[in-house]
C-alpha cells in the first residue's frame, strides 16, 4: 500500500477576520520586505544601497524645496487616487484616468491661452477649473454610457480612451494650439493663467487636501456614497432597492473624469504651464494603484502617494549623485506594489499546513 | 445479504468559517446498491459529497475506497477512483458542444471528436438517453444539460456515482426515466448515492437511506424497513405534522389584479404566458410550480424589476382606487405610495447588502429618506436593533457584515425589514429555502401575522406539503402559464403536482 | 503604386511587432488573466533582446553568427516576458490579487526595468549602444533570397518582410490549430470560459493559467525585441516603444480573441500608425491616423456588445481570479 498519498502539505481556507493590529503588522512588513527586495538593482549598479535609500530620503525631504517637489508630485497622485476610488467601490474599473486628466488639461489650457488676455485672475481660474472638470468628466461619461446601455466592457473601454485624448493632444501642439511653427510646443501660459502657491507650491495640495475629507464624507455619510457601495456589493440588489445603476453609473463616472480633469488643471496650471500629449505621464495609471492599496480610504490615499512621490523625487536625486538610473523609481515601485498586492492574500486567506500523521501503515 | 463496500468515510469533519457543516461523520456506501441522503436543506449533505469528489477537502477524518485509505485532493483524482459527482448547478462550458463537454478533462491520447461522439451515442443508446452529441449547450434545456452531465460521467467509467437532488428541475416523467437508469446502473454493480429531500422519491428508488441533520450523522437504515414517517423524525428530531395555522380573514377584498401578463427574456423565449390571477387581502397566495417555470419573473414583474411585454397590473388602493403598475419602475411605485414588499430567493444577492450590516441593510428601504445629499442613519439603526431583538438575530452586532451570518438569520433580517415598512401586499420567493424548522414555523407564523393584518402575501413555494397547509389559494405554474388556482383547504398534494406538468405532456405532444 | 507598397511594407514591420505583443495577449486572456502589464513585458522584451544580442556579440567578436544572434534575442526577450508574466501570474493566480492593478503594477514595473537596462548598459559600456552594422543589417534585412524580393510587386509585398515576419505567421496558425484542434487548447478555453466547471472536470486551472500567461508573456515581449531590432535599428529606444503595449491590447479586442484575426489586425493597425509618414489626406492631420487604432477598437467592442453574439465575447471569466471553496 501505498503511503505517499495524503492531504495536501497545503491548503487555503477564507479567513473570516483578522486582529487590525495584525493587519496593519502585515502591510508595514510587505513595505518593508519591497525596500529589501529594491536592494537587489542598486546592488548590481555596484552601490551600497543603505547609502542609496538615504540618499532617496535626502533627496526628496531633507530640505524644504525638496519636500516642496516631493509634494508638487504627490498631488496629482492623490488627486486621482480620490477620483478612482468611487468607480472602484462601485466595481466599474476605470482605468482611463489618465485621458480624463489629459482631457480637463485640454479644457483648462484652450482657456488659459484664448482667455487669459479677456478675464481678471481669479475668475479665469474659475473658469480654467470648471471646464477642466466637465471636460474630464464628460470623458468619462462616454464609456460609462456604454457599459450602463449595452454592458460594454469598461476595463477596456476606458483604456482606448487614454490614447485617443493623448493622440488629441498630439494634434493640438503640432497643429492648431502650435506656439512657434515648426516647434510643435504650446505656448507657455501668461501669469494670469497660473494657479497661486500656498507655502511655495502651487495651492494644489491645498484642493486635494479639501476633497480627501469631502470625498471621505461622500463615500461614507451621503446617499449617494451609499448607492456607489449597495451596487459595489451587489447590482440586482441595487435594482431591487429601486436604484437606476445606469444612472449612478454615469454620475459617478462624470464625478470621478471631473476630478481627474481638476487634477488636469492642477498639472497644467500649476506644475507645467504649458500642455504637452505626455501631461499625465502615467498618473492615471499610477493613481490606480494608490487607491486600490489604500483600500480606498481617502486618508491612506494620503500616505501612500507620499510614498510613492518620495521615490519618484529622490529617484532623480539618485541619479545625478550615482548615477542609479532614474527608472529605479518604477522599478522599486513596482517591486512595492506586488508586495502590497501580495499581502493582502495572507490578510484574507488562511493557510492550514497538513497535520503531522502517524507513519503506521495498517496492512 | 452482504453487499460490498465502495467507499466508507470516518468522522468526517468540514467546517466554514464559524459554521461547522459536517461534524464527524460516518458513512458506508455499498456497490449494487442505490443510497439516499436524505436531510433537509443545510444539513451538510452536499458538503460531504463534495468531499468525495475532490472539491472540499475534510477538515477532519478518514476515507477509504475498498479498504484501503484514500484522500480526494481534486476531481481529478475523483475520477481515478471511479467517483462521479453530478452536481445541482451544471458544470458545463456553454460555448462548447455536448461532446466537447463531456470529453473535458480526459486524457486518453490523441483528441479525436468524432470517436468520442461515436461512444457518447453508444453510451446514450444503452442506457436510453436523447441528446445530440454536437448541440452547444446554451442551446440545450435543463433536461437536456444533466443528461449531458450523467453521461459526461458514465463516459468516465465512474463506478460511484453521486447525483445531487437531480430531480429538483425535471418532470416525474423525467424522473421516473431517471430512475430507471438508476435501476440499471445498479444492476450494473454501480454504487450510486442520490441527494434528496423528497420522501417519496426516497421510498421509491432507494435500497438504503442515510439521513443528516444539522451536520450530523443520524442512522443508516434499509429503504423496505421504514416509512416516511420514521424518516421524517429522523430529519427533523422530533415527530412534525405540520400544523400550520391558518386562520380565515374575514373581509378579503381585490388587491392586485393581474390580466394577461406575459414576458419574454433576453433570448425571446416566453417566460410567463399571459397569466391571469388576483391577489385578495387577508389572504395567500402561494405559488406552486416545477423550478423555472416562471415564478422568479412574475414576482420580478409585479415588482417593476422585470420588463413586461404584455398585459397589466392593478393595484387597488383602500379608497377602490386603481393603479397601473406596469411600465413603472420599482423607484416609482414606491414613489406612488404603494407600499409592496418582497423577500427575493436570492437574499444575499439581491435583497441585502452581504458586506454591510444590519443597519446597512435596514438603509435599503429607507436610504432616500429626508431631504439633502446626507444619509439619515438613526431610523434605520433604532429599526436594526428591534429586529434584532423580537426575531432573536443571532449577530454580535448591528454592524457585522449580514454576509457572516447564518442562513436562518439573513432571511430574518430579510423578511424583518420588509414585514417593517408595512406593506399591502408582500411576496416571498422560496422563503425557507435552507432554513431549519424552527426558524420556517417562524417564517410562517410572520407571514400568517402579515395576513390577518390584511395585507396581501404572495408565497412563492416548493414544498407542496407547506403549501397546502399555508396558502388560502394556489396558483400552479406550468411553463409560465396558470395551470390552474385551487383551494388551498381542499387541495391535495396530486392535483398540484398534476397541475404542474400540465403543459408539459401536452408540449412534448406537440 | 510605389507608395501603396511602402505603406504595406512598412505596415507589416510595425505590424509584426504588434502582432506578437497581440498573440501573447491572445494567449494570456484566453486562460481568463487580462495582464494589462503588456507595456511593461514588452520594454523589457525589448532591453533584454538587445542586451542579449549585444552581449553575445560583444564576446564572440568577429565570429558572429547572424542567425546565433537572432535566436539569442528572441530567446532572451522571451526569458524576460516570461520571469515578468511569472510575476504577475502569482500574485493574481495563486495570491489572487485583483488583476488589473496587478497588470498595471507591472506595466509600471517592467517599463521601469527595460529602462533601468537600456540605461544601464549605455553607462556601463560607456555610451551609445548599438550592434555592428553588418549584424543589425541582419536583423532588418528580408530572410527570402533577391530573386523572390525582385518580383515585381508581389516580391515586395509578400518577400520582403524579416524573419520575424514569417515567424509571427507561423505563431498565429499554430496558435489557432492549438486552441482549435488540439485537447490542451480545448481545455485552455475551458479554463478563460469557466474555471469553476473545468476544475470539476479535473483541469488543473493553476497549471494552465500559469502556462498560458508566462508563455503569452514571453511572446509579447518577443515584440518588444522585433521593435528595437528593427524599427528602431538595434539601439534603445523608449519612447517608440511606448504606447505599443497598450496598443496590442487594444488589437486583442480587435480581433476578438482570434489569432487567425491577429495577422491582418496588426498589419492593419500598422498602417494606421504609420499612415501619417506615407500618406497624406488633406484636411486630416498626421496625428489624427494615430488614433485610428484606438477608435476603430473602441467602435469594434461598442458594436459586439450591442449585438451580444455569443462567440464573440471575451472568455467569460476574464479578469476574475478562481478560488475553489468560494461559496
Amino acid at each position: 500500500m501505498s503511503t505517499e498519498n495524503r492531504t495536501p502539505l497545503l491548503r487555503l481556507a477564507k479567513r473570516s477576520e483578522m486582529d487590525p493590529r495584525k493587519v496593519w503588522c502585515i502591510r508595514v512588513a510587505s513595505i518593508a520586505i519591497a525596500l529589501i527586495l529594491g536592494f537587489i538593482p542598486i546592488l548590481l549598479t555596484g552601490n551600497n544601497p543603505f547609502a542609496a535609500y538615504g540618499v532617496i530620503v535626502q533627496g526628496s525631504l531633507s530640505r524644504p524645496i525638496y519636500i516642496r517637489q516631493t509634494v508638487k508630485i504627490a498631488v496629482p497622485l492623490l488627486g486621482c487616487a480620490l477620483a478612482i476610488a468611487p468607480c472602484f467601490k462601485m466595481k466599474f474599473w476605470n482605468i482611463g484616468a489618465e485621458g480624463q486628466i489629459t482631457m480637463g488639461a485640454v479644457a483648462a489650457t484652450y482657456f488659459a491661452l484664448f482667455w487669459a488676455d479677456k478675464l481678471p485672475h481669479f475668475p479665469l481660474l474659475a473658469i480654467m477649473f470648471i471646464s477642466g472638470a466637465v471636460a474630464g468628466g464628460l470623458w468619462a461619461l462616454i464609456p460609462a454610457f456604454f457599459k450602463a446601455k449595452w454592458n460594454t466592457n469598461e476595463t477596456l473601454f476606458t483604456l482606448m480612451m487614454n490614447y485617443i485624448a493623448i493622440g488629441i493632444v498630439a494634434w493640438l501642439q503640432g497643429g492648431p494650439w502650435e506656439g512657434r511653427k515648426g516647434s510643435q510646443l504650446i505656448p507657455m501660459f501668461s501669469d494670469n493663467a497660473r494657479i497661486p502657491t500656498v507655502l511655495g507650491v502651487h495651492c494644489g495640495w491645498v484642493i486635494a487636501l479639501v476633497l480627501v475629507v469631502l470625498m471621505y464624507i461622500y463615500m461614507n455619510r451621503t446617499k449617494q456614497g451609499y448607492e456607489i457601495a449597495v451596487i459595489g456589493d451587489s447590482v440586482n440588489t441595487a435594482r431591487y432597492a429601486g436604484m437606476n445603476v445606469g444612472w449612478i453609473m454615469m454620475r459617478t463616472m462624470f464625478l470621478s473624469g471631473a476630478i481627474s480633469g481638476i487634477v488636469g488643471f492642477m498639472i497644467v496650471s500649476g506644475a507645467n504651464y504649458t500642455l504637452y500629449s505626455g501631461v499625465a505621464n502615467g498618473v492615471g495609471f499610477t493613481s490606480i494603484t494608490v487607491a486600490w492599496l489604500s483600500q480606498l480610504n481617502s486618508f491612506a490615499m494620503i500616505a501612500i502617494s507620499m510614498m510613492l512621490a518620495i521615490l519618484e523625487k529622490g529617484s532623480n536625486t539618485l541619479q545625478t549623485r550615482m548615477e542609479i538610473p532614474a527608472s529605479i523609481a518604477d522599478i522599486i515601485t513596482g517591486i512595492l506594489l506586488f508586495c502590497m498586492l501580495s499581502c493582502e492574500f495572507f490578510i484574507n486567506y488562511r493557510l492550514i499546513f497538513r497535520h503531522r500523521e502517524r507513519k503506521e501503515v495498517n496492512v | 445479504m452482504e453487499k460490498k463496500c465502495a467507499i466508507e468515510m470516518k468522522g468526517i469533519t468540514k467546517r466554514f468559517g464559524q459554521v461547522t457543516a459536517n461534524d464527524s461523520i460516518d458513512l458506508r456506501i455499498n456497490r449494487g446498491e442505490i443510497m439516499a441522503l436524505l436531510g433537509e436543506n443545510g444539513s451538510g449533505k452536499t458538503t460531504l459529497m463534495n468531499m468525495l469528489s475532490g472539491i472540499y477537502q475534510p477538515d477532519e477524518g478518514e476515507i477509504y475506497e475498498d479498504g484501503s485509505r484514500i484522500y480526494i485532493r481534486s476531481p481529478r483524482e475523483a475520477y481515478e477512483y471511479g467517483i462521479g459527482m453530478i452536481h445541482q448547478h451544471y458544470k458545463l462550458i456553454e460555448v462548447f458542444t455536448a461532446t466537447q463537454n463531456i470529453i473535458l478533462g480526459l486524457n486518453d491520447g490523441k483528441m479525436d471528436i468524432a470517436a468520442a461522439e461515436a461512444r457518447v451515442k453508444e453510451i446514450c443508446s444503452r442506457y436510453g438517453f436523447d441528446i445530440d452529441p454536437g448541440k452547444k449547450v446554451y442551446d440545450m434545456s435543463v433536461s437536456q444539460k444533466q443528461t449531458v452531465e450523467i453521461v459526461k460521467v458514465l463516459y468516465r467509467g465512474a463506478d460511484i456515482l453521486i447525483l445531487d437532488e437531480p430531480t429538483a428541475v425535471l418532470t416525474p416523467q423525467e424522473t421516473q426515466k431517471l430512475f430507471r437508469v438508476l435501476r440499471n446502473m445498479k444492476e450494473d454493480g454501480k454504487a450510486i448515492v442520490i441527494i434528496t429531500h423528497k420522501l417519496h422519491e426516497v421510498m421509491d428508488v432507494s435500497d438504503t437511506v442515510t439521513v443528516l441533520r444539522k451536520g450530523k450523522y443520524i442512522g443508516t437504515v434499509n429503504t423496505a424497513d421504514t416509512d416516511p414517517q420514521a424518516l421524517t423524525d429522523m430529519m427533523v428530531g422530533h415527530a412534525v405534522s405540520l400544523n400550520i395555522e391558518r386562520p380565515r380573514y374575514p373581509d378579503p377584498q381585490r388587491k392586485l389584479i393581474v390580466e394577461g401578463l406575459t414576458v419574454v427574456d433576453e433570448e425571446g423565449i416566453r417566460r410567463l404566458d399571459s397569466v391571469s390571477f388576483t391577489a385578495n387581502t387577508g389572504e395567500i397566495l402561494g405559488v406552486a410550480g416545477i423550478s423555472g417555470s416562471g415564478q422568479k419573473e412574475l414576482l420580478e414583474a409585479i415588482t417593476g424589476l422585470y420588463p413586461v411585454k404584455e398585459g397589466s397590473i392593478r393595484f387597488i388602493g383602500s379608497d377602490g382606487s386603481e393603479t397601473e403598475l406596469v411600465g413603472k419602475t420599482p423607484k416609482k411605485i414606491r414613489e406612488t405610495g404603494i407600499g409592496m414588499a418582497f423577500v427575493p430567493e436570492d437574499r444575499l444577492g439581491m435583497g441585502l447588502v452581504g458586506s454591510m450590516g444590519m443597519t446597512g441593510n435596514m438603509l435599503l428601504r429607507s436610504w432616500k429618506n429626508g431631504k439633502g445629499a446626507l444619509l439619515r442613519k438613526k431610523d434605520p439603526e433604532a429599526l436594526a436593533n428591534r429586529i434584532w431583538k423580537d426575531l432573536d438575530v443571532v449577530t454580535p452586532g448591528v454592524d457585522y457584515p449580514v454576509r457572516r451570518l447564518s442562513g436562518g438569520n439573513v432571511q430574518k433580517v430579510l423578511v424583518g425589514r420588509e414585514i417593517s415598512s408595512e406593506p399591502a401586499v408582500l411576496m416571498t420567493a422560496y422563503a425557507v429555502r435552507g432554513l431549519d424548522i424552527n426558524t420556517s414555523y417562524t417564517i410562517y407564523s410572520l407571514l400568517t401575522e402579515q395576513k390577518m393584518k390584511g395585507v396581501a402575501v404572495i408565497y412563492v413555494g416548493e414544498d407542496l406539503d407547506v403549501l397546502i397547509e399555508l396558502a388560502d389559494r394556489i396558483l400552479v405554474l406550468c411553463g409560465g402559464r396558470v395551470a390552474g388556482i385551487v383551494d388551498g383547504r381542499t387541495a391535495t398534494k396530486e392535483e398540484i403536482g398534476l397541475l404542474m406538468t400540465h403543459f408539459d405532456s401536452k408540449e412534448s405532444g406537440e | 503604386m510605389t507608395t501603396l507598397i511602402a505603406l504595406v511594407v512598412a505596415a507589416v514591420t510595425f505590424g509584426t511587432v504588434l502582432m506578437y505583443g497581440t498573440l501573447g495577449e491572445i494567449l494570456t486572456e484566453k486562460s481568463g488573466n487580462l495582464n494589462l502589464g503588456v507595456e511593461g513585458i514588452m520594454y523589457m522584451g525589448g532591453a533584454f533582446g538587445l542586451a542579449g544580442a549585444f552581449y553575445y556579440e560583444k564576446a564572440a567578436g568577429a565570429a558572429v553568427n547572424g542567425p546565433l544572434a537572432v535566436t539569442i534575442a528572441i530567446l532572451s526577450a522571451f526569458a524576460a516576458g516570461m520571469a515578468a508574466s511569472a510575476i504577475y501570474s502569482f500574485i493574481t493566480v495563486t495570491l489572487r490579487a485583483n488583476q488589473n492593478v496587478t497588470g498595471l503594477a507591472l506595466s509600471i514595473f517592467g517599463t521601469g526595468i527595460g529602462q533601468f537596462v537600456g540605461e544601464f548598459m549605455r553607462v556601463s559600456e560607456g555610451g551609445y549602444v548599438a550592434l555592428s552594422n553588418g549584424l543589425k543589417t541582419f536583423f532588418a534585412s528580408p530572410v527570402f533570397p533577391p530573386f523572390l524580393v525582385n518580383i515585381p510587386v508581389a516580391g515586395r509585398i509578400f518577400f520582403s518582410h524579416t524573419v520575424f515576419f514569417y515567424l509571427a505567421v507561423l505563431l498565429a496558425v499554430l496558435m489557432y490549430l492549438f486552441l482549435q484542434k488540439t485537447r490542451c487548447g480545448m481545455y485552455l478555453t475551458a479554463v478563460g470560459e469557466s474555471p469553476a466547471t473545468s476544475d470539476a472536470a479535473g483541469i488543473s486551472i493553476t497549471a494552465y493559467k500559469y502556462l498560458a500567461t508566462t508563455i503569452g508573456g514571453g511572446i509579447s515581449a518577443i515584440g518588444g525585441m522585433v521593435y528595437i531590432m528593427t524599427t528602431a535599428g538595434c539601439v534603445w529606444n523608449h519612447e517608440g516603444l511606448s504606447g505599443v503595449g497598450w496598443l496590442a491590447v487594444a488589437l486583442v479586442i480587435f480581433c476578438m480573441w482570434r489569432p487567425l484575426n491577429a495577422i491582418w489586425g496588426s498589419i492593419l493597425f500598422g498602417a494606421m500608425m504609420i499612415m501619417y509618414l506615407r500618406v497624406s489626406i488633406p484636411f486630416i492631420p498626421t496625428e489624427i491616423y494615430k488614433i485610428l487604432p484606438y477608435i476603430v477598437t473602441v467602435i469594434v467592442l461598442v458594436l459586439t456588445s450591442m449585438k451580444n453574439s455569443r462567440d464573440k465575447q471575451p472568455p467569460a471569466s476574464l479578469g476574475n481570479n478562481y478560488f475553489r471553496e468560494e461559496r
